[in-house]
């Protein structure tokens, strides 16, 4: 698989190459492994420095689970991740508590990632703790600072979880993420379970905060409207791989892949009398238990014919826009 | 967050004991009638315990022959309802050996109370051990502690707690030792679900994220988490304690004579049943007051604590 290339300008943060996580399946009294979820099954991506790469994809199709394996919460069956120069998932013990301050995460589920029995100022200063950065009174600051970046304020500290709405919540753990000043972020759908109203206000929290702390994002996401509102460059998975990849208006603009395609059609757009072609996907994701031979989006693919089902395509740069690469054998003048 | 609130001065953020959830969970717990009057007698069994030697009109052990004009195993006698003044006051009469038993069953509240929260004590301690462990590292050592854990429960546990005791040696602490071990797989399992329901968590994952060590993340994350159902467990757990020391008693395996326990009072005088009932009567309704109070609490704890009736 081609690497994605970075615009020379741009200093490259994060590469992540080939990666690969399978989950193993046992059965039996024995508990042999009897077969392999294959969840992320060879993602090659880059982000540039202060760039956010939105990473969309339906339910279950492995865009949480590379998150996570960036960041080693999983451990990656192979492949590897570079974080400036550093191979992070060779990492171990001190190194890897070193590289933890760089690169944090933000959960998707504001009620189950902060823990019910400390208040929130506590869970804040959480890894400044861990990391034994300051004493009492500097700890206590740099909560209250990261607080107020995040729009609570300073009385908030002693509260409990359960005394906090979602919107809220999510900005605790956004504060949370920043107390260890990383540089870069993984979102992991930060806002698919806030209602919409809450759902911007945290977005512009995301963006402020990149601008101000020139930080680099992974926002994972299934809503493309989000993504095309905080991404630079999106990547679209589907069933472990990346479907297709570009920079966001060339994406939203000028979709290749038949998923991308039916996805985009997908987008409600808020003028009812305007008539517009819907791609309507027949059938259900394929368990990655079991994913298709060929390319994977072959039995729902509209524009399927005999090649797709043996051969899998190769993911490959656009003659005419080398930043737009896609994963298939129909795209137009295709070239490596 | 459009609205501001006045701001209150830096140092407000140490303190948040205003409203912690320990207090939220008491105000849960007050409001299960169960668990309040478990609570009350339970607080009424330890007061009785801790001023024993002030209720107890005599010692325990302190045989009456010689010193009043008394026979064995006589009737209760109360001069308040009706007793002759001149016989000597004995409000649950006295047993074979002459004694007090008023003061016997004052005294044995400390024993059972004691057996109850030594053995129980013991039982979470190695059990929480084991449990999360288990729960939190998975694989063959999980798989080895819970299969250990299955084999003794496979046995019924009286019946493992006298084969302990027949090993050891009879006696008050080898029984407590025996009573123990047996109830450490019961919080054993519980921890290690619990663990294993919280572990799944995203913020024990935030944890890890920050950098929190294995040892971080399970004693300071997992475990303060997962510690609700076994406050629960325990609390039923001693009442099953005491009850099965004052078996252990009865039978002769765990308190020996002369110490004033119920379950050995029991055992003593269980051929007078017919001809003294009252010997037995007290020592084994002090039993089933006390582990009525145990299994209410618990039961009120679980109550108060299962999440589905949260507010």
């Amino acid at each position: 698989m081609s690497e994605t290339s970075i615009d020379n300008k741009t200093e490259e943060l994060i590469r992540v190459q080939n990666l690969v996580k399978y989950y193993p399946v046992t059965g039996g009294v024995f508990r042999r492994e009897i077969a392999q979820v294959k969840a992320v099954d060879d993602v090659s991506f880059s982000i540039a420095k202060g760039e956010t790469l939105g990473l969309v994809g339906e339910s279950g199709c492995g865009k949480t689970t590379v998150g996570h394996t960036i960041l080693q919460l999983l451990p990656a069956t192979s492949g590897s991740v570079t974080f400036e120069g550093t191979d992070v998932l060779s990492l171990k013990g001190a190194e890897l508590k070193e590289m933890r301050r760089k690169m944090q995460i933000v959960f998707q589920d504001p009620y189950a990632s902060l823990d019910p029995r400390l208040p929130i100022g506590e869970s804040i200063a959480e890894g400044i703790k861990i990391h034994k950065m300051g004493n009492a009174d500097e700890r206590v600051d740099r909560v209250i600072e990261n607080m107020r970046r995040v729009g609570l304020e300073n009385y908030h500290a002693n509260r409990y979880p359960h005394e906090f709405s979602g919107g809220q919540r999510q900005r605790i753990g956004i504060a949370r993420a920043l107390t260890l000043q990383p540089k870069f972020i993984v979102l992991d759908e930060p806002v698919s379970a806030l209602d919409v109203s809450i759902q911007a206000q945290v977005l512009n929290i995301l963006r402020n905060l990149q601008k101000e702390l020139e930080l680099t994002y992974l926002f994972v996401a299934h809503n493309l409207a989000v993504v095309e509102h905080i991404s630079d460059r999106v990547a679209v998975m589907y069933l472990g791989k990346i479907a297709e990849m570009a920079p966001r208006d060339e994406l939203f603009s000028n979709p290749q892949h038949p998923y991308t395609q039916a996805l985009m059609s997908a987008i409600p757009i808020p003028k009812p009398n305007r008539k517009r072609e819907r791609v309507i996907l027949s059938g259900d994701v394929p368990s990655p238990l079991n994913p298709p031979n060929g390319c994977r989006f072959h039995p729902r693919c509209p524009i399927a014919k005999d090649i797709c089902s043996h051969e899998e395509p190769e993911i490959k740069s656009l003659v005419s826009e080398p930043k737009h690469k896609v994963a298939c054998h129909f795209t137009e003048a295709a070239t490596q | 967050m459009t609205t501001k609130i006045e701001l209150l001065p830096n140092d407000s953020a140490t303190d948040y004991r205003t409203n912690s959830l320990f207090r939220l969970t008491m105000r849960r717990i007050v409001r299960q009638r169960s668990a309040i009057i478990g609570g009350t007698i339970l607080l009424f069994l330890v007061l009785v315990a801790i001023f024993a030697p002030a209720i107890a009109p005599f010692d325990p052990n302190f045989v009456l022959i010689g010193h009043e004009d008394i026979k064995r195993r006589s009737d209760p006698c109360i001069h308040l309802l009706g007793c002759p003044e001149d016989q000597p006051q004995h409000i649950l009469g006295t047993d074979g050996n002459v004694r007090d038993v008023f003061s016997r069953v004052v005294f044995g509240t400390r024993i059972s109370l004691m057996i109850g929260f030594t053995t129980v004590g013991f039982a979470i301690l190695v059990g929480t051990l084991l449990g999360s462990l288990g729960g939190f590292l998975g694989g063959w050592i999980d798989n080895l502690i819970m299969r250990i854990m299955d084999v003794l429960l496979a046995f019924p546990s009286l019946l493992l707690a006298i084969a302990i005791v027949a090993v050891l040696g009879h006696g008050l602490q080898n029984a407590l030792l025996a009573i123990g071990i047996v109830s450490i797989p019961v919080y054993a399992r519980v921890v290690r679900a619990s663990v294993l329901s919280v572990k799944e968590q995203e913020f024990v994952s935030a944890s890890r994220a920050l950098g929190g060590s294995p040892m971080h993340v399970l004693f300071r994350r997992i475990l303060p988490n997962a510690i609700p159902p076994l406050i629960v467990q325990g609390t039923l757990g001693i009442a099953t304690a005491i009850l099965d020391a004052a078996a252990l008693s009865f039978l002769g395996l765990g308190a020996q004579p002369p110490t004033a326990e119920w379950g050995t009072m029991l055992g003593t005088e269980r051929n007078q049943v017919f001809t003294a009932p009252h010997l037995v009567f007290y020592p084994g309704l002090a039993i089933m007051i006390t582990v009525l109070a145990f299994n209410l609490l618990g039961d009120g704890l679980r109550d108060a604590i299962d999440p589905r009736l949260k507010n």
